[in-house]
């Protein structure tokens, strides 16, 4: 949250928040109609984890307060994120000969 | 001696930061790494297997204890080319063939019925629709709850997190809901590598529901004393229990996409 | 936190040493845990050093004990190869989960930080509580699964599947499992408690740029604890399922054992389950060394009353390492079909990352030049974890290129290499660590002539140990045999040397007994006339020059020390003394 906590602050925040409630909600249904598109697997893949990282993102920013936050946790929060996607990129790239057969549709 | 350990409510001046907020947001980035793990384990499953091995379970190797190893691949081979043509589509038009092999395989259940599924977690889909819904919302309630208190208003902040509390209950029994009936059809952690993934993926996710329950029930009951006596740090709390809480949704944004739609 | 304040000298015994919050008495109790811990896992591998020289034969003494504890297992007083991997495995893990990881951060990170710091406690008094008895749960789990029928986890400390789920028939594995989820929860609220007492509860005047590297060490390893055990516990959860819900998480399609289908429906991946655990472990080993890193440079700029030779290279090389080393890990896996590309990108980073520990050695080994040493007990084992580490670290070296490493792997050049890093390594620093504080926390010195008698035999049977395994492992002795090669017609000439391996292990357990009765006598001696001055050692950092030693209760200062000057300012030209303490404001 930023540092003013003052009621008029606070209730600008309240509003805020709900704005992003309406976003989430949005994102949800869209996220749900969009998997039933007839769509190749890759791009129901790549538009399904786009919308979930939007989503995400709102509730860190907003409900989390990342947006405002000290710089010391957004830089532990980076380290973190870098070592997330080697967790995330490695174990796959490393036996993509043996996967590749099943990744392309 | 006494032990007053500072910046509990205070924030450290060259850093900014309460020692609760600082160790939550810790917590929180190895929470991240943990589920990390399980995405990751995803990822190498699902890119391990065609689709239809992944979803619903391989086909049993025809087994001969005689045959050597290389027998053994070349038959794991050639069954998983029979369902290669079905994966093309990430459709519902597996050949009967495929399905009926599947519903002779996974032994004994009423599997028959959803033969022409996709992926057995799809007909639970509306369920964790709603879920998802229910969880945004208790997110809200949280921080709604927090901006009460930096209001001062201690009736409403209750009122925020009791319908919290509340909607965290109708998560679980949604989640009891959709297990049970995923068992009635025959559906187990050892069914496939997707369901195994759901089910241990899900259930330790309601256990951090279940934890949160615990904590949001503590402060909003006995808890709520220190109101009185310390607002600082009671507020402090409320927000350090609220980071967990949106985190807590976070996952569950990432995991109702990644098991139920993909 | 603010409730503890209110009890003085009135609290139970319970509460003072048991339930105790303060970050003495729970760093006292994690010591006491491994160090029993460490004692045990050393037992067990005396009784697989006895087998490996003398296979098939009873065990002498307490032969018939094993046959009563293990039945079949030890048929006869025997060390059956069943029992050598139960055994195996479990030095393994008791050594580093419940020995060294507990001992270098749970006991000496407690102990040391905050006083160091200038904190009155860990910023999370309760949790570094709950850490303590976590970990003594996952002690008891991983302890009592060698009362279980079949034994504990056979499986190495590694655990690789499918051997690890396929051993349903007994339940060890799974003991080892959830005992491993226990102790890794306990590092990981100890990692968070580490980090946030560090960062947030530094004295007035503690830059980070004046933190002893001792503490520097420790940031670094809760880090690595922090973003790397998440994953082996997620690991540990899934290997549980494969167990007893029948997933198959790591059970490949069309597995067989035994000449029949595995039961499992299959689709897992075997090798995602070593990226996880080496995701884990290869941090792992950094978190075994940098803390005795952290102590050996606290010991030698004390003793050779010199500064720190290089002390922000030092801190930027622990950083760079702590960064590097989760990019590693599939150092271990070059076996595992992975593809030129990615081979070559993990080579790269494994020649990069020994890099950051040379330039810290080297600092280390400069620091000595031209400084007027004391040869005392800590600095004796201090400096022989120099060269120690140094042997440890470059036998490495082949390990990280696919090349060498391909003959090399799974054979006793591995055990001899990491165990250069681990026992005369770490454990020298340990105990470097342990004759270093004793003072701070009993107010009297050890003795130092058994500690010399403890220094030098340890000395000559580490390397009577671990030498000869570097030399049976290029010859092609495998690890895990518990016939130590016997059958093996390549090991012929050199297999005297299991003779020489296990006789020098008894030697190195005769030599801990001097250290044992050092220990108990000096915690039970009267003090001394003129003993128990704050700063035996003529110290530099607050831990000494601003606590009592021992230190007076909860709390730590009288006052809250104010840091003015870096950590080792030893015989500063014109000063009056040889050590001008971390709180002496500048006399100008
Ligand atoms: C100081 C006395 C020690 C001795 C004599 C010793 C000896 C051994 C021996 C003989 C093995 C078995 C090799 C095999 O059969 O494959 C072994 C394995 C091992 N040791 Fe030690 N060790 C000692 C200390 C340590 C310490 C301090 C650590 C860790 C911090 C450690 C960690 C391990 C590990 C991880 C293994 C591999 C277990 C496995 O194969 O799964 N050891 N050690
Ligand atoms: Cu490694």
């Amino acid at each position: 949250m930023s540092h003013d906590h003052s009621p008029e602050a606070v209730k600008k925040e309240v509003r805020v928040y709900l704005g992003v409630f309406g976003a989430l909600l949005v994102g949800t249904i869209v996220t749900v109609l969009a998997s039933y598109l007839k769509v190749s697997t890759a791009l129901g893949i790549f538009i399904a984890l786009v919308i979930a990282t939007v989503k995400g993102s709102l509730v860190a920013c907003f409900f989390m307060h990342l947006r405002s936050e000290k710089i010391m946790i957004l830089a532990f929060l980076l380290l973190m994120l870098v070592f997330f996607v080697v967790l995330m990129i490695l174990p796959i790239g490393m036996q993509m000969d043996t996967f590749t057969d099943n990744i392309s549709p | 001696m006494s032990v007053e350990i500072p910046y509990i409510t205070e924030p450290r001046p060259d850093t900014g930061l309460t020692l609760a907020k600082l160790g939550v947001w810790l917590f929180l980035a190895s929470e991240v790494m943990l589920f990390g793990a399980f995405f990751s384990s995803y990822v190498v499953l699902r890119a391990g297997n065609t689709w239809q091995d992944f979803a619903f379970g391989p086909a049993p190797v025809v087994q001969d204890a005689e045959s050597d190893e290389g027998d053994e691949w070349a038959e794991e081979e050639a069954a998983s080319d029979e369902t290669e043509d079905a994966d093309e589509h990430a459709g519902h038009d597996h050949s009967a063939h495929d399905a009926s092999a599947h519903a002779a395989d996974n032994a004994g259940s009423g599997h028959d019925d959803h033969a022409d599924l996709h992926s057995p977690l799809q007909t639970a889909i509306p369920m964790a629709t709603f879920n998802t819904i229910v969880l945004i919302t208790s997110s809200v309630t949280v921080v709604l709850a927090y901006a009460s208190l930096l209001l001062n208003n201690l009736g409403r902040f209750r009122f925020y997190f009791g319908l919290t509390i509340a909607l965290a209950f109708v998560f679980l029994g949604v989640k009891y809901v959709e297990y049970t009936s995923k068992f009635a059809h025959g559906y187990f952690p050892a069914t496939s590598p997707l369901l195994a993934l759901y089910f241990t993926m899900t259930f330790l996710h309601v256990l951090h529901v279940i934890g949160g329950i615990v904590v949001l029930a503590y402060l909003v009951g006995p808890g709520t004393k220190m109101w009185k006596t310390n607002p600082a740090q009671f507020t402090g709390r409320i927000e350090a229990v609220g980071l967990y809480w949106h985190f807590v949704d976070l996952v569950w944004i990432f995991l109702f996409p990644v098991l139920y739609l993909l | 936190m603010a409730d503890d304040a209110h009890h003085g000298h009135d609290e139970s015994f319970l509460r003072k040493y048991i339930f105790s919050t303060d970050h003495k008495v729970i760093g006292i109790q994690y010591a006491l845990g491994a160090l029993v811990f460490l004692l045990f896992g050393f037992t067990l591998v005396m009784l697989m050093r006895w087998s490996m020289a003398n296979p098939n034969q009873a065990v002498p003494f307490i032969g018939g004990f094993l046959e009563t504890l293990f039945g079949e297992d030890a048929q006869g007083g025997v060390i059956t190869p069943q029992l050598y991997n139960s055994f195996g495995a479990m030095h393994g893990t008791i050594m580093v989960f419940l020995g060294i990881v507990p001992l270098a951060v749970g006991a000496f990170g407690n102990y040391v930080v905050p006083l160091q710091i200038g904190a009155v406690d860990m910023a999370f008094p309760k949790l570094n509580m709950a850490s303590v008895w976590v970990y003594f749960v996952g002690g008891v789990v991983m302890f009592s699964s060698f009362f279980i029928p079949g034994g504990p986890a056979k499986s190495g400390w590694t655990s690789y599947a499918p051997l690890a789920v396929i051993d349903a028939a007994s339940a060890g594995q799974t003991f080892w499992l959830v005992g491993m989820i226990f102790l890794i929860t306990s590092s990981l609220l100890g990692a968070v408690n580490f980090l946030v007492t560090i960062i947030q509860l530094r004295a007035p005047g503690m830059t980070w740029m004046r933190l002893p590297f001792f503490v520097w060490a420790q940031f670094i390893s809760s880090f690595l604890l922090l973003l790397a055990f998440p994953p082996l516990e997620a690991a540990g959860v899934m290997q549980l399922m494969d167990r007893v819900a029948g997933t198959s998480f790591f059970m490949p399609t069309g597995l067989v054992v035994s000449g029949e289908a595995y039961s499992a429906v299959g689709g897992g991946s075997p090798i995602l389950w070593q990226h996880l655990f080496w995701f884990l472990a290869h941090p792992e080993v950094y978190v075994l060394i940098l803390p005795a890193l952290g102590i050996v440079a606290e010991i030698i700029a004390n003793n050779s009353r010199k500064p720190l030779w290089g002390y922000r290279s030092m801190v930027y090389s622990v950083i760079f390492l702590g960064f590097m080393s989760f990019i590693v890990w599939a150092h271990h896996m070059f076996l595992t079909d992975m593809g030129v590309i990615i081979s070559a990108f993990f080579q790269t980073t494994t020649m990069i990352i020994s890099i950051p520990s040379v330039i810290i050695i080297t600092a280390l080994i400069i620091s000595l030049w031209g400084g007027s040493i004391r040869f005392n007990t800590p600095m004796l084992f201090a400096l022989a974890f120099l060269p120690m580490f140094g042997i440890g670290g470059l036998t490495g070296l082949p390990l990280g290129l696919s090349g060498s490493d391909i003959p090399l792997h799974d054979t006793y050049y591995v055990i001899g290499h990491f165990h250069y890093v681990v026992a005369p390594g770490t454990i020298f620093a340990m105990f470097a660590g342990i004759y270093f504080w004793f003072p701070k926390i009993t107010g009297r010195k050890m003795n130092e002539f058994l500690g010399k008698l403890h220094f030098y035999p340890s000395f000559i049977f580490m390397n009577g140990i671990f030498f000869p395994m570097l030399i049976q492992g290029i010859a092609g002795v495998s690890r895990r045999l518990y016939d130590g090669g016997e059958y093996y017609e390549f090991s012929e000439s050199i297999l005297q040397l299991n003779t020489v391996m296990t006789h020098s292990a008894f030697g190195l357990l005769l030599a801990q007994i001097p250290f044992i009765i050092n220990f108990v006598w000096t915690i039970f001696r009267k003090t001394r006339e003129g003993e128990g001055t704050r700063n035996p050692w003529d110290a530099t950092t607050i831990e000494w020059t601003d606590a009592d030693s021992p230190p007076m209760g909860h709390g730590n200062f009288a006052v809250v020390p104010q840091v003015y000057r870096a950590a080792y300012e030893y015989s500063v030209p014109g000063s009056d003394k040889d050590f001008t303490p971390q709180s002496e404001p500048d006399s100008k």
